[in-house]
């Protein structure tokens, strides 16, 4: 979109005015995660930039609240449990999307339309409903205040994404590969593993990060479903910002945003080598 | 010649083994169709058990009343005799059905339950259970004086009345306070007085507040999807990751650094007062309110309008533009008539999206909403942590779901379910 050489004034005007507004917009999406990063390093335990800070003297400067967070049992628990929920809700939901995702995608799946629309449900619903719901019935049958409960709770939220993006993948699927793979003696399960799962991999992959993302970053569920015991990394922050705000949480901000990065980064690996594979140009 | 006439055409086509061929054939077809059954019957099972039970497990909280006719279950259907458009209170027989539940309930120590469901209907019950409960084994016949002097709610026609309307199974009661109706004195549904309707304020407040973040969303993600949409490949891939940092970003993340730049010592009033544009005890009130609620939920949904937006902008051909101009239209003319209407499938997509979104909103409104900034599912959060009315909360609940299927099924007539991108 240069602007073309016959350009009259207003339009030059325009132009540069159009650009600016874009630089400005972005860079109300930027300037709050990037404002979150210096302001970790705060000397004081205060929100707010002090004048040693603007000073850029290093005294204003320290670590101690990235020590507060590596040290502290409160956070240290809060990140083993987040891990240890997101890890196994995306093993389940990520088989378990897997799966119905190939049967969705065969040309026989009667009802494609309306199992689809169940299927991703939980992504449509507000959250403050499912976490109603799952409070109700989990503390019925005795799942409230446990990690599996927990784990059972996200793993049903994170399926419609690995749903989502692996029938995104299956659609560029060539289905006479598994013919051929059984055509030349391959059970079904063998085919599975050595002809399906490599082809399907980037998608499945990109699923499991997506429902490893909704695992990690959810809290509204956590809350009521889960108990102090279940405390995750954003249930910390949650209550962290509740009741005393202090800047360690904005040190835990800062290695999530970290995180998020190399995440991103890795997605944007995976769709590049995805592209490569089926043959298209890359974007 | 006839040699193709003369070769045996058999009535049915078979296959190798005898069977018809049309029967074979729909023999496969079954089989490949259960295949796809198959698979996807885990999953289907998995979000019934995990998602479906527990969704309608809170509609049935909405109207279920199991606690009154099971702890009084003598009174609840000795009292189904009783007229309750008299003046007169209950007989007898009713305080003698009465006696024997409380007696029960007083052992089972489950007589402060009913207490406390009746105290949602009519303030008093449950310190009138409380009372009577400890009363009750002492009592002798005629149970209805003894009753009266224990408290004399207990001669109250009014009472009665709510007892009578609560001793069903289930119950319109959560529904009617959750849309800020009320019986009256008579047991008529009244609508409440202005300054109480809060429920039916707090739903419009919601809708409004969700349909100004959309239009926000709009105004600010229009200009850069299509600056995105435009640009060569390279530049426009960098620039996106401006969109998808913040997207990948943990809300919790986002919504600390607003209260960081919003707060009273926060960076937008520290460069005020800089600046000197403010005095410094006069600093701006610009989080805890409605203002911090929309800057940053503005902030948390902008991506989910630009991706959708700029996928359908992607896909309009530049052609489109030029021939406009070499018809002579001038590019704002070009713009209105030609580009904009080829993106309507995109506002729609990424308006419902961030407004089916921010109508469920927890999370932010909590952290920065104050009061005049918390939406209806606070309150949700509200009756099922602190006032544990969970039935109230089941039914704000199942309207909010109403609103949102609602607004889904509009989604799915206009882009369809399918065409939902993630980006």
């Amino acid at each position: 979109m240069a602007l073309p050489a016959h350009a009259g004034r207003i339009e030059t005007i325009w132009y540069y005015t159009f650009r600016v507004i874009c630089g400005l917009i972005f860079f109300f999406l930027i300037a709050p995660i990037v404002i979150i990063v210096p302001l970790s390093f705060n000397a004081e335990p205060f929100f707010t930039f002090t004048p040693e800070m603007l000073a850029l003297d290093p005294a204003g400067y320290s670590f101690e609240w990235y020590k507060d967070f590596f040290t502290d049992a409160n956070w240290q628990g809060a990140v083993q449990n987040s891990f240890i929920i997101a890890i196994f809700s995306t093993l389940v939901s990520t088989s378990l999307g897997t799966i119905a995702a190939l049967g969705l995608s065969r040309a026989e799946m009667p009802a494609k339309t309306v199992v689809m629309g169940i299927l991703i449900s939980p992504m449509i619903v507000p959250l403050i409903i499912s976490a109603a719901g799952m409070f109700f019935f989990y503390t019925d049958i005795g799942l409230a205040s446990t990690h599996l409960g927990v784990i059972l709770a996200h793993a049903a939220l994170a399926t419609p994404f690995v749903v989502i993006t692996v029938t995104a993948t299956l659609v560029g699927f060539d289905h006479s590969l598994t013919r051929a793979a059984a055509t030349l003696g391959a059970s079904p399960v063998t085919t599975f593993f050595r002809v399906i799962v490599p082809l399907i991999l980037p998608g499945v992959i990109s699923g499991a990060l997506f429902a490893f993302v909704t695992s990690f970053d959810e809290v509204v569920v956590v809350k009521f479903v889960g108990s102090y015991q279940q405390r995750t990394i954003p249930w910390a922050m949650f209550s962290g910002i509740r009741e005393q705000i202090s800047p360690t949480i904005l040190a835990v901000a800062t290695l999530l945003i970290v995180l998020s990065i190399s995440l991103l980064a890795t997605i944007e690996l995976l769709r590049r080598r995805n592209e490569r594979l089926r043959g298209m140009s890359p974007g | 010649m006839n040699t193709a006439a003369d070769t045996v055409v058999p009535e049915k086509l078979v296959t190798a083994d005898g069977t018809p061929l049309k029967v074979s054939l729909a023999r496969a077809r079954r089989r490949a169709r259960n295949r796809a059954l198959m698979l996807v019957a885990p999953l289907f099972l998995f979000i019934l058990v995990t998602f479906f039970i527990p969704i309608f497990s809170m509609l049935f909280r909405s109207v279920e009343n199991n606690i009154v006719p099971d702890t009084l279950h003598r009174t609840a259907v000795a009292i189904q005799g009783w007229d309750e458009s008299g003046d007169e209170i209950p007989s007898e027989e009713v305080f003698e059905a009465l006696h024997a539940d409380f007696v029960e309930g007083y052992e089972n120590k489950s007589i402060g339950q009913p207490g406390r469901r009746l105290n949602y209907e009519k303030p008093g019950f449950s310190s009138l259970f409380r009372k009577s409960g400890r009363r009750a084994t002492k009592m002798e016949p005629p149970y209805k004086e003894a009753f009266i002097k224990v408290s004399k709610d207990w001669g109250d026609v009014a009472y009665w009345r709510v007892l009578k309307r609560e001793s069903g199974n289930y119950t319109k009661a959560y529904y009617l306070s959750a849309l800020d109706f009320s019986y009256d004195e008579e047991g008529n549904v009244m609508k409440n007085p202005g300054k109480e309707s809060i429920y039916v304020t707090l739903f419009w407040r919601t809708m409004w507040m969700s349909m100004l973040i959309t239009v926000l969303c709009l105004i600010l993600a229009y200009p850069i999807s299509y600056l995105l949409s435009t640009l060569p490949a390279r530049t426009s891939n960098l620039l996106m990751i401006l969109v998808l940092l913040p997207f990948w970003t943990s809300l919790l993340v986002r919504t600390s650094a607003w209260i960081a730049i919003l707060q009273q010592e926060g960076v937008i009033n520290d460069i005020l007062v800089w600046f000197g544009f403010l005095a410094d005890d006069n600093r701006l009130a610009m989080i805890h309110n409605q203002v911090g609620t929309i800057v940053a939920m503005v902030h948390v949904l902008l991506p989910f309008m630009v991706l959708p937006l700029y996928s359908v902008m992607k896909n309009i051909p530049p052609s489109y533009m030029r021939a406009a101009r070499s018809l002579g239209a001038n590019p704002f003319t070009a713009f209105v008539r030609v580009y904009m209407p080829n993106t309507v499938p995109g506002i729609g997509a990424g308006a419902i999206l961030v407004f089916i979104i921010s109508i469920g909103y927890y999370i932010t409104p909590a952290l920065v909403g104050g009061q005049s900034g918390t939406l209806i599912s606070n309150y949700i959060a509200y009756h099922l942590e602190s006032s544990l009315n969970w039935g109230l909360a089941a039914a704000l609940g199942a309207i909010l779901l109403g609103l949102v299927l609602a607004l889904y099924l509009l989604y799915d007539r206009i882009v369809g379910i399918d065409n939902m991108k993630l980006g």
